[in-house]
């Protein structure tokens, strides 16, 4: 029996195979704080940086989900959680069943081949000394799938094809191609393992638009195509409107709301999301003309000190008293659009 | 009306090992006062080198501007010395770099950064210099105005760096502003503060600006007139009204069916440009878009296009401009 077999009939390590339209992970008050280290022999944690506090949201099989928010928001962080690459400080993250939190060493390896990633940068990304048959033919053999170098090397051919690159580029090394090229190449090494579930972290934020447009019909054609689920982490509103099926937006840590991508953007109940999706300009310049432009004061406040009650009251032009002190939860304010302020 | 700043034929090259890129290979175009002229175009298109060609920014070597005249209120400034080229730089054209995190300078105080223009230019004294950084730093919305002048640029966030930057480039009064990526750098919420504060400046103090972008909806939102680049030439000029509504050149009629919309309701699939940029080593004679082009015809392949004129002040550079409105329904 292949090892490609196995992964798609068993379920080792107690995962329970999820439908197209099941949930296949769910992640529920995921906290992530790194401590701020002070003193010279006795290093004392003096802070904690909330990177991601009390999270919670599911994704469907075959779904995308699109994160976004401004930088230092928490979005990378909560899907470096998810593929395990912090531990996050409390909370759960549920995949086809099977905590990932509780798991460790050994026990990870079958989860490392079902969740990959695609990271933004296709410079820093691979590694220079390795050639491209290689960078997408490590994590078979890491794994132990397509032992044999033939049919390794047979994949590696198909999954460049299937990336939209010719074979031959096996041969050659990351500084002979072009950004749209090496992203590529990424999502090829990403594929390698026939993964469910792919986190894409601003995979399409450092082309340029002709080529990013390439890029995202490539992710759109695989979805399709092998039945992905993407958890699509991106500051640009107007790709993740695109891509995704719903879309979550994160304000210094929290999660502030969550609805249908077109619900959301034709919708937007949280004055963050408004004051956002006011401040993309759209390529029209008839439309610009009529636009509300919102424009929205002032800086996101420091991580380390986040603003008590709701973390938005110091710039949200409806905040009043009450905003200082509670936290609002996200409650359900129409059918599936989640949203976390008190004063809508 | 003498336009306040016309450029023509402005070719400029960069000698490396590989060969002669020609980084700019004669663009020509002209800004009016008081305007706002958006130059987009993707990575090594010869956008930004076209604007460092402006101020004569440009290393050499490698770099050369080997020929072009840049006329600017009336004088010719790749014909100025050094000295009289220093008296234009940050006095009467000025700029803003796309970093906000290394084009100030990290050892000198934000105070001592701005007041060096001031005194440099206007002749003024340390104590009216700081004055006038006061008021500028109050006007680009920098409050705690006499605080600020004393940090350093590693106390100041990305956007308020960027606001600085944009308070030393208005600091002489310039009658022009290069502002190369001013956001590209920042978050969509800070990106909108500076622009908005940037348009409406230029519009108070009559300044005009030349943006330098890769950003569609931000040439759409602040120019008045645009300028398509590709492979260093300019291959589409109009109002932003004519290009985005009208596109008359395939590269821009590709760029605009390849940005997603966010206005637009989801399920359309995005028209991308196959193919990639071509090597400005090795540039043939044709047109520069044509191995991308979809309606590429066998002229393409021997002669560069000229830019023809196909409405008031709108040009395009293909052979096929006049079917263009016909053959751009492919890919709507």
């Amino acid at each position: 029996m292949s090892s490609a077999q196995s992964t798609a009939n068993t379920t080792p390590g107690g995962f329970t195979q999820v439908e197209k339209g099941e949930t296949l992970i769910e992640v529920k008050n995921l906290k992530m704080y790194f401590p701020v280290m002070d003193g010279i022999l006795i290093q004392k944690a003096i802070a904690h940086v909330k990177a991601v506090d009390d999270v919670s949201f599911d994704i469907k099989k075959g779904e995308t989900l699109g994160l976004v928010g401004e930088s230092g928001c928490g979005k990378t962080t909560t899907g470096r959680c998810i593929l395990q690459l912090e531990r996050p400080t409390a909370g759960e993250i549920i995949f086809e069943g099977v905590n990932l939190n509780e798991l460790t060493g050994k026990a990870m390896s079958p989860v490392r081949q079902k969740i990959q990633v695609i990271f933004q940068d296709p410079y820093s990304s691979l590694n220079p000394r390795m050639k491209i048959g290689e960078i997408i033919g490590e994590p078979m053999k890491v794994h132990g799938i397509e032992a044999d170098t033939n049919t390794r090397n047979r994949r590696i051919a198909e999954l460049l094809s299937i990336c939209g690159l010719d074979p031959k580029f096996s041969d050659r090394y990351p500084h002979e191609m072009s950004g749209g090229q090496r992203q590529r190449v990424g999502i090829a090494r990403a594929l390698s393992l026939n993964p469910e579930f792919i986190i894409c972290d601003e995979a399409v934020s450092a082309l340029d638009v002709s080529i990013q447009a390439q890029v995202i019909n490539l992710l759109e054609d695989l979805r399709e195509e092998f039945g992905l689920t993407y958890l699509f982490i991106a500051h640009d509103l107007s790709v993740v409107h695109h891509l995704c099926n719903r879309v979550a937006v994160m304000y210094l840590g929290k999660m502030v709301e969550l609805a249908e991508s077109d619900e959301l953007f034709d919708n937007p109940i949280h004055p963050y999301t408004q004051a956002l999706l006011s401040a993309v300009p759209v390529p029209d310049p008839t439309a610009e003309k009529t636009r509300k432009h919102q424009v929205l004061q002032g800086e996101v406040p420091s991580p380390m000190n986040p603003p008590s009650g709701c973390v938005f009251h110091p710039r949200c032009p409806l905040a009043v008293d009450n905003c200082r002190r509670e936290i609002p939860p996200l409650v359900e304010k129409r059918p599936g659009h989640w949203v976390a302020c008190s004063q809508v | 009306m003498a336009k306040l700043l016309d450029i023509q034929n402005l070719r400029t090259q960069f000698r490396t090992s590989a060969g002669v890129v020609k980084a700019v290979d004669g663009i020509s175009y002209d800004v009016d006062e008081g305007e706002t002229v958006a130059i987009v175009g993707e990575s090594g298109c010869g956008k930004s080198v076209s604007a460092m060609s402006i101020l004569r920014l440009i290393p050499d070597p490698p770099g050369r501007i080997v020929d072009g005249v840049i006329n600017f209120q009336g004088r010719n400034l790749l014909e100025l010395d050094d000295e009289e080229i220093r008296k234009v730089r940050g006095a009467q054209i000025s700029m803003v770099f796309q970093e906000p995190m290394t084009s100030l300078n990290p050892v000198l105080s934000i105070g001592q950064q701005l007041t060096e223009t001031i005194c440099l230019h206007l002749g003024s004294s340390e104590e009216e210099a700081t004055k006038r950084a006061l008021d500028l730093l109050g006007m680009v919305g920098i409050s705690d105005a006499a605080r600020r002048l004393k940090q350093y640029p590693h106390h100041l966030s990305g956007g308020m760096r960027q606001r600085v930057m944009i308070a030393m480039s208005l600091s002489c009064e310039p009658k022009l502003v290069i502002a190369d990526e001013p956001t590209t750098a920042l978050d969509v919420t800070i990106q909108a503060q500076i622009l908005e504060l940037m348009k409406d400046l230029s519009r108070r103090m009559g300044v005009a600006m030349v943006i330098i972008t890769h950003n569609l909806g931000v040439v759409a939102r602040y120019a008045d007139r645009v300028n398509v680049m590709y492979a260093g030439k300019i291959v589409e000029m109009g109002t932003a009204e004519q290009v985005y509504h009208d596109p008359r050149h395939p590269y821009t009629v590709g760029l605009l069916a390849s940005v997603p919309r966010m206005d637009q309701r989801r399920g359309k699939q995005l028209v991308p440009i196959e193919g990639q940029p071509p090597d400005l080593t090795n540039l043939d004679d044709g047109c520069s878009y044509r191995p991308r082009c979809r309606w590429a015809v066998e002229r393409c392949a021997s002669e560069f296009p000229p830019l023809e004129g196909v409405g008031d002040n709108h040009v395009s550079a293909c052979w096929r401009v006049a079917e263009m409105q016909e053959l751009r329904k492919e890919t709507l």
